[in-house]
């Protein structure tokens, strides 16, 4: 029995929803703060502190729900708290340490505005007057992009796994993150803030067109990947014919579960053409068609989300780990 | 430095899975607890194993060849597994190099699998910890058993002494000497992982008798037959030879 056709990562359901969720969040999470940042310097009008603060507990339950999800992934969860001590080697560890502390500030950035604890911090030589709010924002969009990159780098510092392994796998979490987050935030503000809903969405339109591009890329670069390594390579023989007989286990094992996701080729090929209609296409043309309209902007959000997560399944189910070479056959 | 390791020697495998059944023994009855398994004798039985034997045919019919593979941890000398997890509970030892798991700070995040190549770790899908060899740590310096026996369970147990345990950083260790006269080397070299387990390749004993050797160049009965004859006008042995 062959397990060709299928010799790829099994996606985890508790990962594509802890990256789509903290995609979204952080994305809404900068939407709100470019907007602030607009206003501060007078380029659009300031909206009032319950936009800001709202908009932080959507951020915080997005957050929330991510981590929610991410306790789902692992084995042990009562032992979650050491996974925050490696810091200096992991990026996963790292991500453990940023994700709460965005969490913390995003807490204290919407609670700065729904309190209107907003007190002089400093006054620019030009008069522009900055208060703990944009303090909180700035600080807050550092931490968001530092979560980004933990999230990439947690997948592309994996260098046999060469699908992963590119800078685009960061660059690509930053764009449909934010993506996610613009078209959120053209919704959200859509209901509590009509006038600014044209500044999202075409925020929205450019980043996703972005995200297109790198997603794009992404594609294209795997597409022409060669593997490095070979069957020869995994057991020493140079022979260019060497056929699996038997794995050494005919029930399964934890390698042929983790790491083939069992789907058919063209599942896999069907899923692709999906996704991109679904996290591309059809967003920025409700965008496009639909700033005026708030249902069209939640559709657009709902189903743009629904193909981040087939976008995301597609993500791990494209890794071809080369621990598949060892095995190719039951027995 | 010491990096313990084992050699194992593809010439001599036979493929028996000795190595494979005496290691989950000595590993499920350890103190860390039993290795799992699954539906043991049902239709679709499963379970945590530290060490698999596989089968490869190399060749085409009728040139083929059964090269039987045992694969377990290469415990890395630069292992890609330890730096991603995020608890510490993977390391690598200093004294000795082996690379371990501390069950009891494993969260079970999996992401140490991910990062290794040879698929050499596999989660405890009771106990929801990554485990993986040991070198059988729990045997290796045990003062209670006799030094002969203070070896991995798999390398006692093997019937062709296909698996030799050493230090591959003592140059004159069994180990040491077999890689360096017997061709030893690392899997899947090209990710720098620097295993340090090796294999022995097969090795095709052939006697190797030159044509010279079969018949002998100097060989008087060939040395005659092969002299023309002399004409019948021509001196002969009698008249040149004074004996």
């Amino acid at each position: 029995m062959f397990l060709r056709g299928n010799k790829d990562m099994k996606p985890a359901f508790s990962v594509i929803f802890l990256t789509t969720l903290l995609g979204a969040g952080q994305g809404l999470f900068l939407a709100l703060f470019t907007h602030q940042s607009y206003a501060l310097f007078g380029l659009l009008p300031m909206q009032s502190d319950a936009f800001y603060g709202y908009g932080s507990v959507l951020v915080l339950l997005l957050l929330g729900g991510g981590l929610v999800a991410s306790f789902f992934h692992l084995g042990r969860p009562e032992r979650a708290w050491r996974s925050a001590t490696q810091w200096r080697t992991s990026w996963l560890s790292r991500e453990v340490i940023v994700l709460p502390a965005f969490m913390g500030v995003v807490f204290l950035y919407g609670v700065a505005h729904l309190i209107g604890f907003r007190p002089e911090v400093v006054t620019l030589p030009s008069g522009l007057l900055i208060d703990l709010s944009v303090v909180l924002g700035v600080l807050g969009t550092l931490v968001s992009f530092a979560l980004f990159v933990c999230t990439g780098m947690i997948y592309a510092c994996l260098r046999f796994l060469r699908e992963w392994h590119t800078p685009l796998t960061v660059i690509n979490y930053i764009l449909l993150g934010g993506s996610s987050g613009f078209i959120l935030a053209a919704f959200y503000s859509a209901s509590s803030a009509p006038s600014q809903t044209d500044f999202f969405a075409g925020w929205a339109i450019i980043i996703t067109l972005l995200a297109f591009v790198g997603r794009s890329a992404s594609l294209v670069r795997n597409a022409h990947l060669k593997p490095k390594s070979t069957i020869q390579t995994a057991i020493g023989v140079k022979h260019p014919r060497i056929v699996q007989r038997s794995q050494g286990a005919m029930g399964g094992s934890f390698n042929t579960r983790e790491f083939f996701h069992g789907k058919s080729e063209a599942f896999l090929r069907a899923i692709k053409p999906a996704f991109i209609l679904l996290v591309f296409v059809i967003p920025i043309a409700l965008l496009a068609f639909g700033m005026f309209t708030s249902a069209l902007l939640g559709v657009a959000f709902i189903l743009q989300y629904t193909g981040l997560l087939a976008e995301r399944w597609f993500f791990f189910a494209q890794a071809n780990h080369p621990q598949n070479l060892y095995y190719q056959t039951i027995g | 430095m010491t990096q313990l390791a084992l050699v194992i020697d593809l010439n001599v495998c036979v493929g028996c899975h000795a190595c494979v059944t005496s290691c989950k023994e000595w590993n499920t009855s350890g103190s860390a607890g039993p290795l799992c398994d699954e539906n043991p004798y049902g239709s679709d039985p499963t379970g945590t194993f530290f060490n698999r034997v596989q089968t490869f045919e190399v060749g085409q019919y009728p040139n083929t060849e059964t090269v039987h593979f045992p694969k377990s941890c290469l415990h890395c000398e630069d292992p890609p597994c330890v730096p991603v997890c995020p608890t510490g509970a993977s390391y690598k030892r200093k004294q000795d190099g082996i690379v371990l798991v501390d069950y009891d700070k494993c969260i079970g995040c999996k992401y140490c699998s991910w990062a290794c190549p040879y698929g050499a770790r596999e989660i405890d899908e009771k106990q929801h910890v990554m485990k993986k060899c040991t070198l059988c740590v729990d045997r290796i310096y045990d003062l209670n058993l006799p030094e002969i026996d203070r070896k991995p369970s798999c390398v006692k147990a093997c019937p062709t002494s296909a698996r030799l345990f050493g230090d591959i950083h003592d140059p004159e260790s069994s180990v040491s000497q077999a890689i360096r006269e017997e061709g030893g080397y690392a899997l899947m070299p090209e990710w720098g992982t620097h295993p340090a387990n090796h294999y022995l390749p097969r090795r095709k004993t052939k006697l190797k008798i030159h044509e010279d050797e079969l018949e002998r160049a100097d060989n008087p009965l060939k040395v005659d037959g092969l002299l023309p004859k002399p004409g019948k006008g021509e001196p002969s042995m009698e008249d040149v030879s004074a004996w």
